[in-house]
């Protein structure tokens, strides 16, 4: 008999796991609280350094992924420990009897609201970076489409790096996607000025730094070393945005027609729905404890519990892909280890 | 009427209002000035900046912000050893750009 293992959230990493998984004789069932698969890369437009489409990756995901049991418009209810193994209760009724679970329940992007300062929500030409890549995926918005698009500014880290906000974590990829965001601007509109207010750039990833000199050289995207302070609106509806520009010890003022917000990660407030006998801590980051963040980081405290993706920490898309599959590992070590 | 203090004029930087077209032909003839992570490498070890303030990471910093005069001025104190251009991590021919700084701002400034 094929054992089942309960795959918690259809993104990239429950996508990859429950391919590998299959390819392995386990029969996964994957839960998707969404109609859709393929979690944030779905409204995604093109993955740096590269600019590989995303939807592509999706759909190779999804592909590998065909012979699980996939259950979209699908939460968790709750999950309660038995004998020796969990009964995972879903919203559709289901319940299902598995001894391994892997919560892939990843990240959502921090609400850019809450930084009042920064206007979104507020003006009408701030938007975040997850509104910009929808616009570039082909979606209208209206806050893009009527504004003269002669200069753009990207601010990093909102709601990353910072105490005040709830989230003192780095949420490590913006860096590199404001890069590439600025770089797909400039391609759209080349007489456009862009420029970046930046903290620190951290540009960690293969290719990164190229993709940066790339940005500056090639395309002229600005970089101003300082957090921006304030954001307000003029007459004509642009914004005015102030900071300050830390290596010339100034402060800078600039007016723009579009401000777009990089809201960093935050861990998924709510792994499953109701709580059960199992529970999901989180760490002092805010996401999920895993039982050490060196070697055991695809494990939890619990026995039969796996974590793979952005759940334990903001990650990469390869960096994602790469820990589903080693979770999927875990747990075949572990089935094996139980016979 | 002297009310014992006085206002300073603002130091900020309008960026609005800054002229970037001398920027603009420096970056024709040199695309490697936008390279310039403002790492100071070039300034520590310029032998000239000790004794003349002259630092090269300012110069294309104040060039970008719209502060020419300041940046020819300081320039002056280049003795074009080159020693910035051996310490540069993003490898700018320092030396070549110095020179096409003065090409296209030289005259103007003065």
């Amino acid at each position: 008999m094929r054992e089942n293992v309960v795959i918690i959230g259809g993104g990239i990493a429950g996508l990859e796991a429950a391919g590998q998984l299959a390819g392995l004789g386990y029969n996964p069932i994957l839960v998707e609280k969404e109609d859709h698969l393929g979690g944030h890369l779905a409204d995604w437009h093109c993955l740096f350094p590269d600019l590989i489409p995303a939807k592509d990756v999706v759909s190779t995901l999804v592909a590998g992924a065909a012979s699980a049991n996939i259950f979209t418009n699908t939460e968790v209810l709750h999950i309660n420990r038995l004998q020796d193994c969990y009964n995972v209760m879903l919203s559709n009724g289901v319940s299902v009897m598995t001894k391994a679970v892997l919560c892939a329940t990843g990240f959502r992007l921090f609400d850019a609201h809450k930084k009042e300062e920064y206007g979104y929500g507020v003006y009408d030409q701030v938007i975040t970076n997850s509104d910009l890549e929808k616009w570039f995926n082909g979606i209208p918005d209206p806050r893009i489409d009527n504004s003269m698009m002669s200069s753009a500014g990207f601010v990093h880290c909102v709601g990353s790096r910072d105490e005040k906000a709830g989230n003192p974590q780095c949420s490590k990829v913006c860096c590199i996607t404001a890069v590439k965001q600025a770089i797909e601007l400039k391609k759209k509109f080349p007489e456009m000025m862009v420029w970046c207010f930046y903290m620190d750039l951290r540009m960690f990833g293969k290719k990164y730094e190229d993709f940066y000199i790339s940005a500056q050289r090639d395309y002229g995207v600005r970089f101003i070393r300082g957090r921006v302070s304030e954001v307000s609106e003029n007459i004509d509806g642009r914004v005015v945005v102030k900071a300050e520009d830390t290596l010339a010890g100034r402060p800078v003022r600039i007016t723009l027609d579009l401000l777009v917000l990089m809201s960093g990660m935050v861990c998924n407030p709510k792994t499953v729905r109701d709580s059960g006998t199992v529970q999901f801590p989180a760490d002092s980051d805010g996401f999920l404890k895993c039982r050490n963040s060196v070697t055991d980081f695809n494990l939890s405290a619990q026995d039969g519990i796996f974590f793979a993706g952005s759940c334990t920490g903001p990650k990469t898309v390869p960096e994602t892909i790469a820990e589903a599959r080693s979770a999927v590992l875990s747990i075949h070590n572990w089935f094996k280890g139980k016979q | 009427m002297d009310f014992g203090f006085s206002i300073s004029r603002s130091s900020t930087v309008n960026l609005d209002s800054v002229a970037l077209e001398n920027f603009t032909k420096l970056q024709a003839l040199e695309p490697d000035a936008l390279k310039c992570i403002s790492c100071g490498s070039c300034t520590a070890t310029c032998p000239a900046g000790k004794f003349s303030g002259m630092s090269l990471r300012k110069v294309i910093h104040n060039l970008q912000r719209g502060r020419e005069k300041e940046a020819v001025e300081m320039l002056q104190g280049c003795m074009l050893c080159g020693k910035c251009s051996m310490v540069c991590p993003r490898a700018i021919n320092t030396r070549h750009l110095i020179m096409s700084i003065h090409k296209i701002y030289g005259e103007e400034a003065r």
